[in-house]
């Protein structure tokens, strides 16, 4: 749905235009139908530039790209009709009413039948019973449901979401998250800039880490393994040299760490390795308590990556 | 053209909800229609004597009013100062309108999701163009409407009403005030983009009023005298400029300046 090669922008700065900033270096990446893809960076990175340039609104410096089947920079009035686009701030005109917000956005897509769709979606949204009301006195979460209400109105397979739960209270970001999540079971594709790497694991099928350039581009669960391996912690009542040695008879096995009365095993196949080590320990004498996998979060894969990055950089 | 409607219909449902710009939009001009009927209530009294004075006005005062009389001939001088105030409508009027029409959905955020929908440059001015000239249009008609039915309730002599509907005022009011307006507008929404204030774009945006005011004064100072082949001129220039400014407003505008460039 989305498929961008060297996609490339480069502003001019300074007061004569004589230097230059590379916010978007050789970008490419492909995401697939009916996929939610987290697009990930520290701020300034470069996340609002790539969608800005992936919704025709700003054009790319080289490179090329195609959505939703159309080609960047030939096609971008049909790009623009065939995705919806929530930006970072709601932007609503305030002293409209809410009705009156959508039917503008309704009528601007050539949706066949305003009234309904308008309708459709200010239920959906929980927003029917102040569809009279002028927006400038809802709360900062119904604002952004009707801002998510307006990216959907005309039915768009593709959805960009520029940071959908930045500065919204806990209630408000969870029922933005639950909508995405609807909108997943849906099939539509989704390309998602966030901060927030909790709600980028619970979402998304894959993420990519960006600054500048994409620094890595996978699911949460490979990136954290492509970065930090597997590791499983084995909990023993007591702990003796020969329980380490038995351990280490076992082929395939990565770093091995002790600590206090645990074993911690850096393996590429738990779900294989488990098995044998619980055997040799227990032949060994050893009484097992728990075993557990150390899961890193994707805010730990982040900052390596992002810092990796900056150092690299420096 | 629906587009285009959208953008209207949506500029007016936001400039309406104003009533500060409903004020502004409405208290000047009835300011500029009441005070040159004040000042020919005023003269209208001064000359009782009628042709007996026409002697004593200035050389060049009598040679513009031929066949008339002291009075009436000072009613056209006043006219000829004050009519010009039906022009500057069209001129100040989108100017409320249009240089809010794009700073204003800069700082609100709202351009953004406004530039994502398929509507096309050319539909996004010609509506935000269109949302500004058309009340100038209609309140500066309104305005000449309510003056000349003031005037005639005013028992203006027939020589004095035939001035104001003299195709020279006809064609400054009804052909040239339009082009005016289409002028004013481009130029407060060219300001309104490249600005991040919408007190600047408006304070700026006022500034086309000007050569209008210099041919005020010139006027008044009898350096000019409007007839109608200077209006038809002015109807060829101005329409002209309009022409090579809409033409160069497409040009200019483009969703990546208004967005990254001009803050």
């Amino acid at each position: 749905m989305i498929k961008t090669r060297n996609l490339t922008k480069i502003f001019k700065i300074g007061k004569k235009g004589q230097d230059e900033l590379i916010a978007v270096d050789a970008l490419s990446l492909e995401v697939y139908r009916g996929e939610v893809f987290g697009f990930l960076g520290p701020n300034g990175a470069g996340k609002t530039t790539t969608v800005r340039m992936l919704t025709g609104l700003i054009r790319p410096t080289s490179g090329s790209a195609q959505v939703a089947g159309f080609e960047l920079g030939k096609d971008d009035t049909q790009i623009r009709r065939n995705v919806g686009f929530l930006t970072e701030s709601p932007g609503m005109y305030e002293r409209l009413t809410a009705e009156k917000n959508l039917s503008i956005f309704a009528e601007l897509y050539d949706v066949p039948d305003v009234e309904a769709s308008v309708n459709k979606y200010l239920s959906m949204l929980g927003l029917w019973e102040r569809r009279h009301d002028s927006v400038g006195s809802f709360s900062k979460g119904m604002r952004q449901k009707l801002a998510v209400a307006r990216a959907l109105i005309h039915e768009p397979q593709i959805l960009f979401l520029d940071e959908p739960t930045s500065g919204l209270d806990p209630e408000a970001a969870k029922t933005v998250r639950g909508f995405i999540e609807e909108l997943k079971s849906e099939g539509r594709t989704i390309f998602m800039t966030t901060h927030n790497l909790d709600e980028a694991e619970k979402l998304c099928d894959r993420v990519g880490i960006f600054q500048g350039k994409l620094l890595s581009l996978d699911s949460p669960a490979k990136l954290r393994e492509s970065l930090f391996g597997r590791k499983v912690v084995f909990h023993l009542k007591e702990m003796k040299q020969s329980f380490v040695d038995q351990i280490e008879t076992i082929p395939e096995l990565g770093k091995l760490e002790v600590v206090d009365n645990k074993v911690i095993v850096s393996m590429k196949n738990p779900e294989e390795s488990n098995p044998l080590i619980i055997k040799k320990l227990v032949e060994a004498g050893a009484e097992v308590q728990f075993v557990g996998e150390i899961r890193h979060s994707l805010e730990q894969v982040y900052l390596e990556m992002v810092n990796n990055s900056q150092r690299g950089q420096a | 053209m629906k587009h285009i409607l959208t953008i209207i219909r949506k500029e007016w449902s936001e400039v309406f909800k104003n009533r500060w710009v409903i004020a502004t939009m409405t208290l000047v001009p009835l300011l500029f229609t009441a005070l040159p009927l004040v000042m020919l209530a005023t003269t209208g009294n001064t000359s009782p004597t009628g042709g007996a004075e026409m002697s004593g006005l200035p050389g060049d005062l009598s040679a513009s009013c031929p066949g008339m009389n002291a009075e009436e001939c000072i009613q056209v001088y006043v006219l000829n100062q004050f009519m010009l105030l039906f022009m500057i409508m069209p001129l100040m009027i989108p100017t409320t309108i249009a240089a809010y029409s794009i700073v204003g959905e800069k700082t609100t955020r709202s351009l953004e999701p406004l530039l994502a929908t398929p509507i096309s440059t050319v539909e996004l001015l010609a509506g935000k163009g269109l949302a500004a000239v058309i009340p100038g249009i209609l309140i500066s008609y309104g305005a000449f409407g309510i003056f000349v039915l003031g005037s005639s309730l005013l028992g203006l002599s027939p020589a004095v009403m035939g001035y104001i509907l003299s195709p020279t005022w006809l064609l400054g009011i009804l052909a040239l005030g339009p082009i005016l307006s289409v002028i004013s507008a481009i130029f407060a929404i060219y300001i309104s983009s490249r600005v991040s204030d919408p007190r600047v774009a408006e304070q700026l945006s006022g500034m086309v009023v000007m050569p209008l005011l210099m041919v005020m004064f010139a006027v008044m100072a009898g350096k000019l005298v409007l007839n109608i082949s200077f209006m038809l001129i002015a109807i060829i220039v101005c329409a002209i400029v309009a022409i090579g400014m809409l033409y160069l407003g497409t040009l200019i505008f483009d969703r990546e300046n208004i967005l990254t460039k001009w803050k």
